[in-house]
């Protein structure tokens, strides 16, 4: 039986229940998590009890919401540095799942679920899917990558658990992407935003509607609002923004609504923070600064205060959805210089990790990105040396080939390597401009 | 008897040519012969000069990344099936030719040269010498032309 509960503006799921909760009762629930959050941590994770006795700080001192403010910060290399499960607060009997992403250097991030975990993961999701107007109704496409990374699974089980009709398509071969979407009457697609145009690109190539597609749910890169609008009026469909990241839960950290106007944190489960990101001082709603997450259910592997590097603002005003939990403004940009390509975090200091293997020393290089067709392209232009010039192409070929498969190596995805003449490279004062990002977002 | 060889990186695309060629033309280095092998990605240069070390400065000078390779120069008779003589000499040794190219004219008439690079280059001229193929000398290739 299908059912319409939530077929009313705002997709009124049970589970969003929360979503709606007065701020005083979200307070009070957000403070009992985060006292038994910080608890956890201390007891189980090193690493933050250690700095919390460095700063002569015990989880009694969380007393208040804004108590967060005094506790120690995480960063992504805290994650490379306790690689693999230096920071797991459960005993492996009791993680049900592992997922991995790319780290600042070779090594991915190991992240871990207990059931639990899982089962709020699911939750999330669910309230994201029915934000956007999802329902059990829908049949969803889900193109997003299946494996380590957490777009694909995080996607499949909320829409399971939401009672929808799920196609484990994942990224990836475009025709096949098409003929599932015409042929299954999908019509929800969950991709990168960037993968969405290439296949709107492909569609019109081949002159091919998308039939009963209606809602694309759209995350794990940045976008903007002109590409949001570009979708909407060559596809005739609703694209919407989804937040998430790996080291707090994955795809479901937070979500827009049917308004379409910032994302809502699902806050009580993820407490939310804009600090400086220079002095890390705590900013007032309103304000841009990096956003800081802190976990308030997740028991493998809690995060306090966890640095995401994304730029936003917070915005405590009610929401026409009712909503009651806060929303930040679309991410437009990194505080520091890792940016995405096809859903993959990559850092400059990766590509370094791989041209230091091939050559022995670091040549003057710069990574451009570009979008054609929908799809992002990297290319990686490196400056030849005289340690490495030959004068025979087939030395110069076989380095080039092992520039790419080192690049692919460390990045995990396939990038193009240039050799480009020395000196050709435009040089900055101080820091080098190793970045030139030319997609049209 | 081995020859200098400069060999530069060239990025494939237009004009890329005209720099190097600028630079050897300021400092009066003459070009005795040039090959120009690319790819769809890259090409490299190859140039035999008058005043190898004076062309290398000046475009090292001028930004360029200058490989020296040492090559050799063999004399190969002027007529049908006068090629063929060395390179069967060279087949016989057992050596293989990573590349070549040909000096528009030898050291005297009737007779041609080309430049032959081979991984190991004492073993070629033994080989060479051996057959009874004459590898010329830096000098009497400059000196001819």
């Amino acid at each position: 039986m299908r059912s319409n509960w939530n077929d009313a503006p705002g997709g009124f799921h049970p589970a969003s229940a929360p979503d709606y909760l007065p701020r005083e009762q979200l307070r009070a629930v957000q403070l009992q998590r985060l006292q038994a959050t910080v608890k956890r941590a201390y007891e189980g994770q090193k690493l933050f009890r250690q700095r919390m006795d460095e700063r002569k700080l015990t989880p009694a001192h969380v007393k208040r919401l804004e108590d967060v403010a005094q506790l120690p910060f995480m960063v992504k290399t805290d994650l490379r540095d306790t690689y693999p499960f230096g920071l797991f607060a459960s005993p492996m009997e009791e993680v049900v799942r592992l997922h991995a992403s790319s780290g600042t250097t070779g090594k991915p991030i190991v992240v871990a679920y207990t059931a639990a975990d899982v089962e709020v993961w699911k939750e999330v999701m669910i309230r994201a899917f029915a934000a956007c107007g999802v329902s059990r109704a829908d049949v969803i496409q889900n193109a997003y990558g299946y494996g380590l990374f957490t777009g694909g699974l995080g996607a499949h089980y909320g829409a399971e658990a939401l009672g929808a009709t799920v196609i484990p398509i994942s990224g990836g071969n475009t025709e096949r992407q098409l003929m599932v979407m015409a042929d299954f009457g999908v019509t929800v697609i969950c991709s990168t935003p960037s993968y969405f145009l290439h296949l709107l690109e492909r569609a019109k190539e081949a002159k091919l509607d998308f039939g009963r597609l209606r809602v694309g749910i759209f995350g794990a890169e940045p976008w903007s609002d002109a590409m949001r609008l570009r979708i909407q009026q060559e596809s005739g469909i609703r694209a919407h923004d989804i937040y998430g990241l790996s080291e707090i839960i994955g795809p479901g950290v937070g979500s827009e609504c049917h308004r379409q106007d910032g994302l809502h944190l699902f806050e009580d489960h993820f407490l939310p923070e804009i600090v400086d990101p220079q002095t890390g001082q705590v900013l007032p709603d309103g304000t841009e600064g990096e956003l800081v997450l802190t976990t308030l259910s997740k028991q493998a592997m809690p995060m306090i205060r966890y640095r995401t590097r994304d730029v936003t603002s917070l915005n405590p005003e009610p929401c026409a959805c009712g909503r009651t939990i806060r929303r930040i403004r679309r991410i437009s940009r990194r505080s520091d210089d890792m940016f995405i390509i096809r859903g993959v975090n990559v850092f400059p200091s990766q590509v370094e990790t791989a041209l230091l293997q091939v050559e022995g020393t670091l040549p003057h290089y710069q990574i451009v990105l570009t979008r054609e067709k929908g799809l992002d392209n990297m290319e990686v232009q490196v400056e030849v040396t005289p340690e490495i010039f030959s004068d025979k192409v087939r030395a110069l070929e076989a380095l080039h080939a092992r520039l790419e498969d080192a690049l692919e190596q460390v990045l995990g995805i396939r990038v193009m390597a240039t050799l480009v003449e020395p000196r050709s490279l435009a040089r900055s004062e101080g820091k080098a401009k190793r970045v030139i990002d030319n997609r049209k977002m | 008897m081995r020859l200098h060889q400069l060999s530069l990186f060239l990025e494939n695309r237009p004009g890329q040519l005209r720099a190097p060629c600028q630079v050897l033309a300021q400092a009066g280095v003459d070009i005795l012969t040039t090959s120009l092998a690319d790819t769809a990605q890259f090409g490299i240069l190859r140039l035999v000069v008058r005043d190898w070390q004076k062309a290398k400065a000046a475009l090292e000078a001028a930004g360029m990344v200058v490989n020296v390779t040492e090559v050799v120069p063999v004399e190969v008779e002027d007529r049908p099936g006068g090629l063929l003589a060395a390179l069967s000499a060279i087949d016989q040794a057992g050596l293989g030719i990573e590349y070549m190219y040909a000096f528009a004219a030898g050291t005297k008439a009737g007779k041609a040269a080309v430049v032959l690079r081979f991984q190991d280059v004492g073993k070629a001229e033994k080989a060479l010498l051996e057959a009874g193929i004459r590898v010329l000398a830096e000098e009497e290739l400059l000196g001819r032309m």
